[in-house]
């Protein structure tokens, strides 16, 4: 016995192999399952696709890290629904790629903060977080408003988000998927978005956080 | 989840625990030839590796979580289907809509099912609820009298209403103060639970710049708007604004008096009080009339409920009574 421990212990291609096995079960129970579970792939009611501008807002969301500071992820706890709204279901972010549930609240939850709060008021809140709440300790986003979206990447976007989807996406009578985006869709990306400001898509992308579930 | 899953979840699960225990059990044995507490023979710079064994409150308590594993795996849901001997459940997951989560939470209620969320709401709904429905049997215009009331709405304004309205409720630029007079919809009682409840969208204000002829135009009507509130313009300029402020007129009477004033919730302003919800400088009205305004109030019925609702209506309206 102890001989074949002082093997693994000296051979390191070996506890390579027996380290990734170890620690690869956690997942192998906890997030393997999650793929084949209807919970998870099937998308609740009333989710629709972001559209195409919402859909670069939430890239330029992605881009400032504002999930770094924002989770999207409401915990069942009374607390938490009060203040936030009901608590996340899988349901709502089957068609997340990345999911930006987050694991920290610098400021608070935005999993709904669509509708909560005006147009005006992110724009007002994004140039100068402190003119609307004085104890803020968010970042000016000041660049948002200067910046156009050419649109150039946007129709690329939305058929990778076909491809993402295809398995869980809506179903049609026949039980075929429908995709997230049609051809009329896709053709029409770029005119949605082009000269649009960063800050208008980001707007557009907070407004729709949460919908599904309202 | 279908058996396949349940069972790999449960062997996986059950194996590790297993086979934790058994190499735990190998390790503690002594293989290195040499008695316990002797020299091991390796020797570095000088210090010397003795066969020492893991303490022994070390082991102990390996064993004991091992031991404390199989008791929660017992209890609660861990092991695939297995629901666990006391049925708990953090919350109604799976749900796809609103109405089906709702339909869970009674489910479970009824079958006395442990869902740790709906207890929780429930031990709330119990303390709470009562003195929200008292609340909600009394009139706004009672309530505002009530310092315990105001105080419950003043919490929940602070929470919800502060970050555009303030949290003296006094607004900003963009965001109606409360504490004034001035109302865009009317300041009774029920227009302001309507307000909240429903949320407001300001016609909009349309830019009018190209309507009016461009900068002279506006320069001109922003002199005139100005004027109203008895400040110093161009005179010449006033006059030519007054006869282009018809177009104005529809929506904030013809004496700038604004929409409230005429029974229609336009959420047109009154201009004629010197109080400017976009700034007042000559440069602000300007921009205002140039580009057009719309402010937008969200609904709060489906996020507070009409209790609460009810409590922040009476708060708003206390304000203004001072």
């Amino acid at each position: 016995m102890s001989n074949k421990h002082e093997k693994l212990e000296k051979n390191v291609g070996l506890f390579f192999i027996f380290t990734i096995l170890a620690i690869s079960i956690g997942g192998l129970v906890e997030i393997t399952p999650l793929f084949f579970q209807k919970a998870t792939t099937t998308p609740v009611d009333n989710l629709r696709p972001y559209t195409a501008l919402e859909l670069e807002g939430r890239d330029i969301y992605i881009r400032e890290g504002c999930h770094v500071c924002h989770s999207q992820m409401i915990r069942p706890f009374r607390a938490e629904t009060e203040r936030y709204g009901h608590y996340s279901v899988a349901g709502e972010s089957v068609w997340e790629h990345p999911f930006l549930w987050g694991s920290k609240r610098t400021g608070p939850d935005l999993a709904r903060v669509g509708g909560r709060y005006s147009d005006d008021w992110h724009r007002a809140h994004l140039l100068d977080p402190r003119s609307v709440v004085p104890e803020s300790n968010m970042p000016s986003y000041r660049w948002l408003a200067e910046t156009t979206l050419d649109g150039e990447l946007t129709a690329k976007k939305l058929e990778t988000f076909n491809f993402l989807t295809r398995n869980r996406s809506h179903k049609d009578e026949q039980g075929n998927s429908i995709p997230l985006y049609s051809a009329e869709d896709i053709a029409t990306a770029k005119k949605a978005v082009k000269g649009r400001t960063e800050m208008d898509a980001v707007i557009a992308y907070l407004q729709s956080l949460g919908h599904a579930l309202k | 989840m279908s058996s396949f899953w349940s069972i790999w979840i449960t062997v996986l699960t059950l194996g590790t625990l297993v086979l934790m225990y058994l190499i735990l059990r190998m390790c503690l044995k002594n293989f290195a030839g040499v008695k316990e507490g002797d020299p091991t023979g390796h020797s570095y710079d000088g210090i010397e590796e003795l066969n020492n064994p893991p303490p022994k409150w070390w082991s102990t308590f390996f064993f004991l979580t091992i031991i404390w594993g199989f008791g929660y795996l017992l209890l609660y849901p861990g092991l695939g289907n297995f629901q666990g001997l006391l049925g708990w459940k953090s919350s109604n997951q799976g749900v796809l809509n609103l109405a089906e989560s709702k339909a869970s939470a009674e489910q479970a209620k009824a079958a006395g099912k442990l869902v740790q969320y709906d207890r929780e709401v429930a031990a709330a709904d119990e303390k709470y609820g009562p003195i929200f429905q008292a609340y909600a049997a009394q009139s706004i215009e009672t309530l505002a009298t009530d310092e315990e009331a105001l105080k419950v709405g003043q919490r929940l304004f602070l929470q919800n209403c502060s970050q555009c309205h303030g949290s003296d409720a006094r607004g900003t630029t963009g965001f109606p103060d409360l504490t004034d007079d001035d109302w865009l919809y009317g300041g009774d009682p029920k227009t302001i639970k309507d307000s909240i409840m429903h949320g407001r969208k300001a016609n909009g204000m349309m830019a009018w710049s190209a309507a009016l002829g461009g900068e002279q135009g506006v320069k001109e009507v922003a002199a005139f708007v100005l004027s109203l509130s008895g400040r110093d313009v161009d005179v010449q300029a006033a006059k030519a604004g007054e006869a282009k402020f018809a177009m104005c007129a529809a929506c904030h009477g013809s004496e700038g008096k604004g929409s409230a004033e005429m029974g229609i919730a336009l959420g047109a302003p009154n201009l004629t009080d010197n109080i400017w919800l976009y700034g007042g400088s000559q440069r602000a009205v300007e921009t205002s009339i140039a580009n057009g305004r719309a402010g937008v109030m969200p609904a709060w019925q489906h996020i507070l409920g009409e209790e609460k609702v009810h409590v922040i209506s009476a708060y708003v309206y206390s304000l203004s009574q001072k």
